[in-house]
């Protein structure tokens, strides 16, 4: 892991979410989650549907406040850590803006935080050459493909050097091909900006390949299952893909995982059973 | 293939739209239809260019109506909208009632409005348009600047913008074509309503009342005549819509 180890980018103590609470439509999100996240550090967030790995994210964010429990994101309250921009946020649609060419959607950020017009365009050029697309900053987003946007939407996320990077599936909608193209691109980013990851995805592959560490979540209330460690260097190209150790990290996932599923099975019966 | 079905396009409504007047004009000859029935296109085309300066006059009578009702109803439409936007409960209170006003021929209001200015004034009129104008630009300017997508927002709110922030980079911009939209519908809404506000009393002098006037003297082509300036001051008004639209959208229309 980087030199930056043992610096903490992402504190999560004994938090829990309910949302609506005291109503009907009363639910348990998050139950006690502990997570801490070292700087550098590339960090996935798995489970089933409804495991609150996307709640968790966002109250990491800071768009979702938590019931209990504290956030801590850079050494900071997670509002503080907002309001500092410390986090570029990525979702599972790129979200551009259609009336923005390619260029000013990346400034968007830096608008915000009030650089001047120089800087942003040179930073956006920069950002360009990043994800590689160079020529493609006078576009509008819908002339791209869905690869081509979601890199622009890493590029704006990215685009005020932020430490830490929040990514809500970011790959989810991509075809497979250029889905392991943009985990290659992805990894070859951090590994450049030295950007924290927090990655929240579907795909146990997916998950395996990009992390240091994978977060296995159990169905609600959300809680941490296990903290599975994957051990493939920090180096990882396509022969990764066919190293023991990538299948083993797999088993170990999809194991855990399933852990969760023959626990739901045997209470769904015992319930089941109740009934009659 | 382009030109072949650019052709096409033009050249099929407008054949359509000769033989059209080919049959009317067969109809009236073949069967010997009096003027006061049915006037013959031929005739509706002399009396147009028999009666161009009087028709001109009207149209310009009732196009300031119009474009004044127009302009007036846009900006009190966008400002109201804006204000709407800002304060969810008031726009719980005015859309129901804006949508239903837009459902219903409020024009007949002009009947009132007319008791209470006097009798040449073209007042009534205008109020009447911009009131026809500002509740079509009311409900979809709000429209936009309300629907956004929530992720927008949420990527807003993970830069840590204001709420002017994202007024002014998400919501102006996502509204500005609800606004075309709106103008696409009011522009002809504005020339129907200036027309049709005249047929309740007031000055002499606009095309509707000219159309009404004809038509009591059993002038049939003459009041065609009148219809067909309508038309055309209509279709001048949603063709300006329709490039103010394309000025806009340069460069990013889908």
């Amino acid at each position: 892991m980087s030199a930056a180890a043992n610096i903490s980018a992402v504190e999560v103590v004994a938090t829990s979410k309910i949302f609506n609470q005291g109503s009907d439509k009363h639910v348990d999100a998050l139950l006690d989650v502990n997570l801490s996240i070292q700087s550098g550090e590339f960090v996935s967030l798995i489970g089933p549907s409804g495991c609150g790995k996307s709640t968790l994210l966002r109250l990491i964010a800071n768009l979702l406040e938590s019931t209990q429990g504290s956030i801590r994101v850079n050494n900071k309250t997670a509002a503080q850590a907002r309001l500092d921009q410390d986090y570029g946020m990525a979702f599972q649609q790129a979200g551009l803006f259609d009336w923005r060419t390619v260029r000013k959607n990346i400034e968007l950020p830096l608008e915000l935080k009030g650089w001047d017009k120089d800087k942003r365009e040179a930073r956006a050029i920069e950002m360009l050459g990043l994800v590689k697309l160079e020529e493609f900053g006078n576009m509008y987003p819908w002339q791209l493909s869905g690869g081509m946007q979601q890199r622009v939407a890493i590029a704006r996320a990215l685009a005020a050097h932020p430490p830490l990077l929040l990514m809500d599936e970011p790959f989810g909608a991509l075809d497979e091909m250029t889905r392991e193209y943009m985990q290659g691109e992805l990894l070859r980013i951090c590994a450049e900006t030295s950007t924290t990851v927090v990655f929240v995805t579907h795909s146990i592959p997916e998950a395996v390949y990009l992390s240091n560490r994978v977060v296995v979540m159990s169905p609600r209330p959300g809680r941490i299952l296990e903290v599975i460690e994957v051990n493939l260097g920090s180096k990882r190209n396509e022969q990764t893909r066919a190293a023991d150790g990538f299948f083993r990290s797999i088993t170990a996932v999809r194991e855990a995982l399933r852990g969760t599923h023959a626990e739901h099975v045997a209470a769904n019966a015992i319930r089941g059973a109740e009934d009659r | 293939m382009t030109i072949l079905s650019r052709v096409k396009n033009i050249a099929a409504p407008l054949i359509f739209g000769v033989v059209f007047l080919a049959l009317w004009e067969g109809v009236v000859v073949g069967f010997d239809l009096k003027p006061y029935f049915l006037a013959a296109p031929s005739k509706i085309v002399e009396q147009f260019f028999k009666n161009t300066t009087r028709i001109w006059e009207a149209t310009v009578v009732s196009g300031t109506n119009a474009l004044v009702g127009l302009i007036v109803g846009t900006i009190l439409g966008i400002a109201m909208s804006f204000v709407l936007s800002r304060f969810r409960f008031l726009s719980q209170l005015v859309t129901p009632l804006a949508i239903s006003l837009n459902a219903i021929p409020i024009f007949v209001l002009v009947a009132v409005l007319n008791n209470m200015y006097s009798i040449t004034s073209e007042i009534p009129r205008r109020f009447m348009v911009t009131l026809v104008v500002y509740f079509i630009v009311l409900v979809n300017v709000a429209r936009g600047l309300t629907q956004v997508r929530s992720i927008h927002v949420e990527l807003m709110r993970s830069y840590a913008a204001s709420d002017l922030a994202i007024l002014r980079k998400v919501r102006v911009p996502n509204a500005i074509p609800y606004l075309f939209t709106a103008l696409k519908v009011a522009a002809p809404a504005s020339v129907i309503t200036a027309f049709v506000s005249e047929y309740f009393g007031g000055s002499q002098n606009g095309l509707g009342s000219r159309i009404t006037s004809n038509i009591a003297n059993s002038k049939n082509a003459a009041a065609w005549a009148y219809v067909l300036g309508a038309c055309l001051l209509g279709l001048a008004f949603y063709t300006v819509s329709i490039i103010l639209e394309s000025l806009t959208r340069k460069g990013q229309t889908k």
